[in-house]
């Protein structure tokens, strides 16, 4: 599923964007615990989701080699961390959706999860 | 080519910027990216220990043709029980670290997943040094 159409699943604002919209996201995870997302997360996470708005939400993604972090239930980061998010080029938005909506969304719309 | 890094205790905005060096300079190198994963999650977990366990520490980071090898020194308290330490779900982090998203007692059974090999030398008082090798 094309990024861009990730973001309008997700009626989501995106905060920072990457050069490419159109690139395909196939995995995600939910998480706002980020070491859980440093132990058990799927290998191939390209999007996750998360209600922890802090600078190393940005730096797990980095580790896990995430390309766009969702925050949900309307959290909207700070300058800093958005920076940090274009420093790093990952794509960052915000949903006013809860979390399992939110996943629950994606995944009617093709996105899978850790071992599927 | 070697590295070297200050990690700075309790720095919640900047922890993590060892690691993503480190991923950067493996990076440039055209190391595998399974590789290169690997040493960033390892590297960032001991990085975070020692912001948030030890009031900060060095990095050094030796890569070589087939392997790098990480290791992560700070001055801090020591660690009482390794093997207590090394369990999954055991954890002293303090209430900031778990604000972070951290503190869930993954972190040395994480690091010592992802490497090849791994080696902690731990003293009360004193401090820790842990060792990771992650080949290529």
């Amino acid at each position: 599923m094309k990024l861009i159409d990730c973001a309008e699943v997700l009626q989501a604002e995106v905060l920072v964007p990457v050069a490419d919209m159109e690139i395909d996201i196939k995995v995600a995870c939910g998480a706002d615990l980020m070491s859980d997302v440093m132990a058990f997360a799927c290998s191939s996470n390209e999007m996750m989701l998360t209600g922890l708005v802090n600078p190393q939400t940005i730096r797990t993604a980095e580790m896990m080699d995430v390309k766009v972090v969702v925050f949900v239930r309307g959290k909207v980061p700070g300058d800093q961390m958005l920076d940090l998010a274009r420093d790093k080029n990952i794509c960052v938005m915000s949903t006013p959706l809860p979390m399992f909506t939110a996943c629950g969304l994606l995944h009617d719309a093709g996105i899978k999860g850790k071992g599927e | 080519m070697k590295l070297d890094f200050v990690i700075r205790g309790s720095d919640f905005i900047n922890a993590g910027e060892a690691s993503s060096g480190t991923k950067k300079a493996l990076t440039r190198l055209g190391i595998s990216p399974k590789a290169i994963k690997r040493a960033a999650i390892a590297m960032y977990e001991a990085e975070l220990n020692a912001v948030i366990h030890a009031g900060g520490g060095n990095a050094e980071v030796e890569i070589f043709s087939d392997h790098v090898q990480i290791r992560v020194i700070d001055n801090g308290p020591g660690i009482p029980d390794v093997e207590l330490a090394m369990q999954e779900g055991w954890s002293t982090a303090p209430d900031i670290a778990r604000e972070m998203g951290f503190g869930a007692g993954m972190g040395l059974p994480n690091i010592k997943k992802n490497s090849n090999d791994m080696s902690i030398e731990t003293e009360i008082g004193h401090g820790t040094t842990l060792t990771i090798m992650i080949r290529f």
